[in-house]
């Protein structure tokens, strides 16, 4: 769990990273350690990508749908965004309701499990991590039972009056629900290693300088919890925004789909459609990797509050 | 209500002696503190000292609110603190482990408390804080990137920034070196008598808490064996605890023979000593005979004094610049430590195996208790 923690740019009070040191002498082993990873990264990182940008650029034979040949159009680019950028707008809105969603539900867990659990401490671990012994496909099915029109959610809100539009699934709620609930556990274990790392006593200092329970979460316990915070958010944010099962199962056809219904329809059923799937995917990188950017920048080095 | 209200609300501004009332403290069902009573008059430089695992962080978690007690109260003048948040009592702690906020750089871990308070000075205050701990040109960095060291130095300047009514410092020179330690002790206590603050200051140094308090409390098991100034706890132990504890101390079990004027008659393995009766916590019965090794004189002739010698065999001698230090065997079997300064123009001739006579002013005699546990166990390994 630790390197998990880590993304966010290293924790500040570990207490392993002492003084920084300088070298002498030259040593080679560190580029040698490198060579695997390295390797693993060019086979199936960048020739793939560069094959998928290659694509992104094809243009489709006039009259043959489904024949392209090698080309630089950046047209393709133009129509993909242009036509779907509802797509790419809920893509971004849902993930970033899930991950707020994940972050209220998951920090107070965390929080507990790393301060207040005490024996129940591995109970409630294992709790977290349970659901990954089944297939997420699985869950998420199993959620649209839950969800369903006259399944008990449903039909114990109607009761209430609190369901206008009569139905949960086939609407964003339900899509955002199942992110939440699927990537809750990449929220939960980053915040909680990092708590968990946090010195007790350095808590009890913020009381004993006169911060009542609020001003000692938020100046200290939450600010020594924000690597695994940004780390938390990354992990549910980016596949949380390409994730398109969630809208697949427990979507609607026509108002709630995502980027990545897109992609895969664009690849599997729709017939000349893989330049389009091909820059609809660099797109969204390009996006994700943008928002990432500056979100460490922002976060990663400063306080948060 | 306590959630949207800030830092200072709730702030007890007590005044006055620091008081305990019969702290108890359990953890399941092991007493930390045990039914402990003290008083520290306010502006007083207290030492509390006793072995590892005796309790004296507890007591000082107890006064800070950071830990309530089982049993008794916790008064600072007429105020009832028992019960009350860290963040309410105008206490503050150097921590043990100095627990300095790792994401904030020095200014701020210091101006941390200042700024809780409201101080619109509290940069400032700061500033003054590490210049006082000789750490302002390390204000921008962050604790992980000092040394041990540095950082007991930021912790003792987060504390007295906020010049509590009561500073509680739990070993706050332990990682210093020598020379460090002893200007940090005359700072604290420069600091201390000039804004007159109660200082409770825990340490295993005993010559740190001789030195700079002005009651010394020596704490066992949870409970105070023995307080008082330095020096009558240096003079008259108490206990034999205490006679061990802080100095060392030559000790011999026997028992009181009879009464001769104002000294109690003492047979200790067949040796006949006396022990002045106000200065014997037992005057009858068993009891433990004690004398400091300085006090004692070492000859290699029989003394022509009356009566408070012993022949003894030399075991080990050894040479410490102003001093001597022999160790010798006496006749009840035990080692004795004697201390002779270097005066004589004569070099000490004395080597191990050489008999010679100790001798003593009974005046410096004293007798306490016989801790029956220690004897047993002298008991078991002779
Ligand atoms: N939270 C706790 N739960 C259970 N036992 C505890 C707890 N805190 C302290 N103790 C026990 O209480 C006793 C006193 O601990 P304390 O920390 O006060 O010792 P100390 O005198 O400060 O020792 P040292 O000089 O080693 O710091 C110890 O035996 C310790 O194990
Ligand atoms: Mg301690």
């Amino acid at each position: 769990m630790s390197a998990l923690a880590h993304v966010g740019g290293g924790t500040p009070g570990a207490p392993d990273d002492g003084p920084p040191q300088e070298r002498g002498g030259r040593s080679w082993a560190p580029y040698l350690l490198l060579i695997p990873g390295t390797i693993w990264l060019l086979v199936f990182f960048v020739f793939p990508l560069l094959q998928l940008f290659t694509v992104s650029l094809q243009s489709g034979f006039p009259g043959f749908p489904g024949y392209y040949y090698r080309d630089v159009n950046f047209g393709n680019y133009l129509d993909a965004i242009t036509e779907f950028a509802p797509h790419f707008g809920r893509s971004l809105l849902y993930a970033g309701l899930a991950t707020f969603f994940a972050f209220v539900l998951a920090y107070p867990l965390a929080y507990a499990m790393a301060f207040k659990a005490g024996k129940w401490r591995n109970v409630m671990m294992i709790c977290v991590i349970a659901p990954f012994f089944t297939s997420f496909i699985l869950r998420t099915i199993a959620w649209r039972q839950i969800l369903a029109d006259n399944g008990p959610v449903a039909e114990t809100l109607k009761f209430l009056h609190l369901l206008p539009g009569g139905r949960i699934t086939e609407t964003w709620v339900a899509v955002v629900a199942g992110l939440t609930y699927n990537f809750l556990p990449f929220m939960v274990l980053p915040i909680y290693a990092s708590l968990e790392r946090a010195d007790p006593k350095v808590i009890e200092a913020g009381g004993d300088l006169y911060a009542n329970g609020l001003t000692t979460f938020r100046k200290v316990t939450l600010p020594m919890s924000l690597p695994g915070v940004i780390a938390g958010t990354l992990l549910t944010f980016i596949p949380a925004a390409g994730d398109y099962v969630n809208a697949e199962l427990l979507g609607s056809d026509r108002s709630t789909k995502m980027v990545g219904n897109v992609i895969e329809s664009q690849f599997f059923r729709v017939l000349g459609g893989f330049p389009t799937a091909a820059a609809l995917s660099f797109t969204l990188m390009a996006i994700i990797l943008a928002m990432v950017f500056v979100y460490i920048r922002k976060f990663g080095t400063e306080e948060l509050l | 209500m306590a959630l949207f209200s800030s830092g200072g609300a709730g702030f007890r501004a007590a005044k006055g002696d620091l008081n305990l009332e019969s702290v108890t403290k359990q953890f399941a069902n092991f007493t930390a503190v045990d039914d402990l009573s003290l008083t520290v008059p306010r502006g007083s430089f207290f030492a509390l000292l006793g072995p590892s695992g005796c309790g004296k962080t507890t007591t000082l978690r107890m006064v800070a609110g950071l830990e309530q007690p089982t049993r008794g109260r916790i008064l600072i003048g007429d105020t009832d603190l028992t019960g009350s948040r860290p963040y309410e009592r105008p206490v503050n702690t150097v921590f043990q482990s100095y627990a300095l906020f790792p994401h904030l750089t020095i200014r701020d871990n210091v101006s941390f408390g200042p700024r809780r308070r409201g101080d619109s000075d509290a940069g400032k205050a700061a500033e003054d804080a590490l210049e006082l701990v000789q750490m302002s040109s390390f204000a921008t960095r962050k604790p992980a990137q000092l040394s041990g060291g540095q950082q007991q130095r930021v912790a003792l300047a987060r504390a007295l920034v906020n010049r509590p009514e009561v500073l509680l410092l739990d070993e706050p020179l332990g990682a210093l070196d020598l020379k460090l330690r002893r200007q940090m002790q005359v700072e604290l206590k420069r600091i201390q008598t000039e804004v007159g603050l109660t200082f409770i200051h825990v340490t295993h140094d005993q010559e740190e808490a001789m030195t700079m308090a002005d009651t010394v409390a020596v704490m066992n098991a949870g409970r105070i064996e023995q307080m008082g100034h330095p020096e009558e706890l240096y003079d008259l132990p108490r206990t034999s605890f205490v006679a061990n504890f802080v100095g060392q101390s030559n000790l011999g079990v026997g028992d009181v023979t009879g009464t001769d004027g104002d000294n109690l008659v003492v047979e200790v393995a067949g040796t006949t000593v006396r022990i002045p009766k106000a200065r014997s916590a037992v005057h009858s019965g068993r009891i433990t005979f004690g004398v400091r090794p300085e006090k004692v004189r070492i000859s290699s002739d029989q003394p022509t004094g009356a009566g408070n010698d012993v022949k003894a065999q030399v075991v080990d001698v050894s040479f410490t610049g102003v001093a001597t230090q022999f160790l010798v065997t006496v006749p009840s079997g035990s080692t004795w430590a004697v201390y002779e300064q270097n005066l004589d123009v004569q070099r000490n001739t004395l080597r191990p195996g050489d008999p010679v006579w100790l001798e003593w002013d009974s005046g410096h005699a004293f007798g306490v208790e016989v801790d029956e546990a220690a004897a047993a166990e002298a008991q078991v390994a002779s």
